[in-house]
Formats: structure tokens, sequence, C-alpha cells
């Protein structure tokens, strides 16, 4: 059962991730030197509109709270995405936009999903070193969100609100971000 | 021109997929399949990164620290790779051949290679693409695994459940992709 979930939602993300134009790196590299944001604000909508119905769907016992999980916050979360961003400018790809692109047939996508087994494997050697540093270092006590997800194993950053209401309004502000970003700076068109 | 849904069917298409993914099993993440397959490569070369022990936590270990981290969860995943995670990311691949397959529009040959804003700036030589796609894939896959997720885990199922990491992640994936792209690619036009 897990299995044939999994065949069916990873074809699903990677259907949606090829419409929406994500696997192709001309999209990437243009919404990062700001010049098409078509890209920026699919994103921005889909984290806006998944936050609001999530949290209404925890609210309301609809969404089961096992299913929830939260990532620890430390340094290396944030020295990995400057990494990251370095990466994703440069090729216009992440980890599963490149498995996607090769649907396309990109042959750049098929060098950057060598590279990345390269880098998560000069990561496998060098978490030892790594895991005693400051790197690992959690910020704000690690499994931490903005609205109270109602979970005791996480933490709430904004408590003197109920979760649902400030969930809501966090997913309804990227909603609106997403409204009112421009398309294009050059392309009202598109 | 490419076939791209509008922002606002695109956004509302990533979203209730990342919401059905949710509801339906967890949150989507990526980035560490790319380690698994790693783990995988590496045992079948080496044979003994990967060992049965019952009275491990989840049944093997591994003398990487990184596979063995969280009770060998990964060191399981490895010697089982018909897991939920492993195929859903391999089902990503099946995605993005369905939507190319049913749809009009195929990017041109030389875009294979490189997408049109690299080729502006640095030149149509495949063999140089290449080679930046792969240094792109190591620093992606070395940031990811570093910030423990990628733009799937970490970006859109963290900040849907407005996880600090995820928006702490997003800061720093822009905080060095946009200045980046913008110089990199100051001559590629839109």
């Amino acid at each position: 059962m897990h299995i044939l979930m999994a065949v069916i939602l990873g074809a699903l993300f990677g259907f949606v991730l090829h419409r929406i134009g994500a696997a192709n790196p001309q999209n990437i590299i243009n919404m990062l030197r700001l010049k098409d944001l078509h890209l920026m604000k699919v994103i921005l909508f889909a984290i806006g509109f998944s936050c609001l119905f999530l949290f209404l769907g925890l609210h309301f016992g609809i969404l089961p709270k096992t299913h929830i999980h939260v990532k620890t916050a430390y340094i290396g979360v944030i020295v990995g995405g400057l990494i990251f961003g370095a990466g994703f400018a440069i090729g216009g790809y992440c980890p599963g936009t490149s498995l996607v692109a090769i649907g396309s047939g990109r042959k750049d996508a098929i060098a950057f999903i060598l590279g990345g087994l390269t880098g998560a494997f000069l990561f496998m050697l060098s978490y030892g070193y790594l895991k005693h540093t400051f790197l690992f270092t959690k910020i704000a006590g690690g499994k931490t969100t903005l609205a109270n997800t109602g979970i005791a194993k996480y933490h709430a950053l904004i408590t003197n609100l109920p979760g649902v209401a400030v969930g809501s309004a966090i997913g309804i502000a990227f909603m609106i971000i997403a409204f009112l970003l421009p398309l294009s700076s050059d392309n009202p068109n598109d | 021109m490419e076939e791209r849904w509008n922002w606002l069917a695109g956004g509302l298409a990533l979203g209730l997929t990342c919401l059905l993914a949710v509801y339906m099993i967890k949150p989507i993440g990526v980035s560490t399949q790319y380690v698994i397959l790693d783990g995988i490569i590496w045992n079948a070369v080496s044979g003994d990164i990967v060992k049965k022990v019952p009275k491990a936590p989840k049944g093997y270990s591994s003398p990487n620290p990184y596979l063995n981290k969280s009770g060998g969860k990964y060191a399981k995943n490895i010697a089982k790779p018909a897991n939920y995670g492993f195929i859903f990311v391999l089902s990503m691949i099946l995605g993005g051949i369905i939507s190319s397959l049913t749809m009009a529009w195929r990017p041109p040959a030389s875009d294979r290679t490189a997408p049109p804003v690299w080729q502006k700036s640095f030149g149509r030589e495949p063999v140089k693409r290449y080679i930046f796609t792969f240094i792109a894939g190591l620093l992606v896959l070395y940031g990811a695994r570093l910030a423990g997720g990628c733009t799937s885990g970490h970006m859109i199922s963290g900040m849907m459940q407005t996880s600090l990491s995820g928006y702490l992640f997003a800061a720093g994936v822009f905080g060095s992709g946009i200045p980046l792209a913008v110089i990199l690619f100051k001559n590629g036009d839109k």
C-alpha cells in the first residue's frame, strides 16, 4: 500500500514540477536573476495554500498529527542553504527537478545528478568530522515552528495566539505576496 | 515558447500535491535518497557498509557515522531500498516522462545541453556546461545534506508547517543564489 502510494504521489509530484516549468533550468536561473518570477509566484502560492489548509486540517482533526515532521533548526541549515544556493544558481536544478528533467531529455541534468551523488557521498565521508562542531548547534530549541502545531515535541515561537490562527495568517500572507509579485520585469504578458 | 501552467493553477496543483502527501503519508522530501543510492552503490562495491544487527534500533548499522545516525535509519533503507521514500523519488522521473510525452512542446536540442541564458553568458560548448552542472550538483547535494533537506523537504514541506528550519534554509538559498545568479548571468538577457 505504501509502495503504491509512493509511485502515485512521486509521479504526481514529478508531473506537477514538470508542468510548472520547474524542471527547466532557464526558469530557475531567471527566477534567481529576478527576471522571471513565474516560478517564485507558484512556490509562494503553493506554500501559502498548503500552510493554510495544513493548520485548518490539524485544527479540525482531519490531518493526522503523526504525519507532521518538523526538521531541526541548526547553524548548518543556514550554511548548507548558502552552499545549496550557489549550486542552484550555477546549475538551475535542485535535487528533485533534475530527476524530472530527465523526462525532457536534458543531458545537463544527468551531469547534475552525478555531481549530486558525489556531493552526498562527500557529505557522508565528512559528517563524522563535522558532527561535534558549531555547525550542528541548535537554533531556538531545534524542532521549532512559528505557529503552534499542538504537538508536544515541537516548540512554537508564537505561543500567545492559537496555532490555527497564526498558521492560517501566515498561509494567507504568502498567497497575497504571490498575487502581488510581478510576473517579470520585462515581459508582463507571460 | 515553453508551455507551462499559469502561476495560479500551478501553485494550486503544487500545494494540493504537497497537502495530499502529508495527508496520506508524510511531508515530501528528496535529497535523502541521493544518500540512499550512494549507500546502495557503496555497499555493492565494498559489501560491508551496511550490516544486519538485530539489537540496533532499526535492525541495521553501518561503520559510516552518517549512515548509522538516528539508530541506523539510513542503513536500513539502503538494505531495503523498496521503501516509500526511495520509490517516491524514482517515481518522480516517471512523472517527468509522462508530462513530457503528453505535452506538445519539447525543448529544442540545444536547450537540452544548456539553457539559453547559460549559452548567452558562457557559450554553447556542452562539456563546459556538463562540468559546471556536475559542480553545481555537488554543491547542491552537499549543502542539502548539511542542511538536512532541500527545496522539497525544507522549503516547501518545512515552510508549510511553519518550521523555523525551512525559513532559515530558504534565507540561505536565496541569500547566495540571487546575488550569484545576477552576477554570473549579467549578460544573459531575459
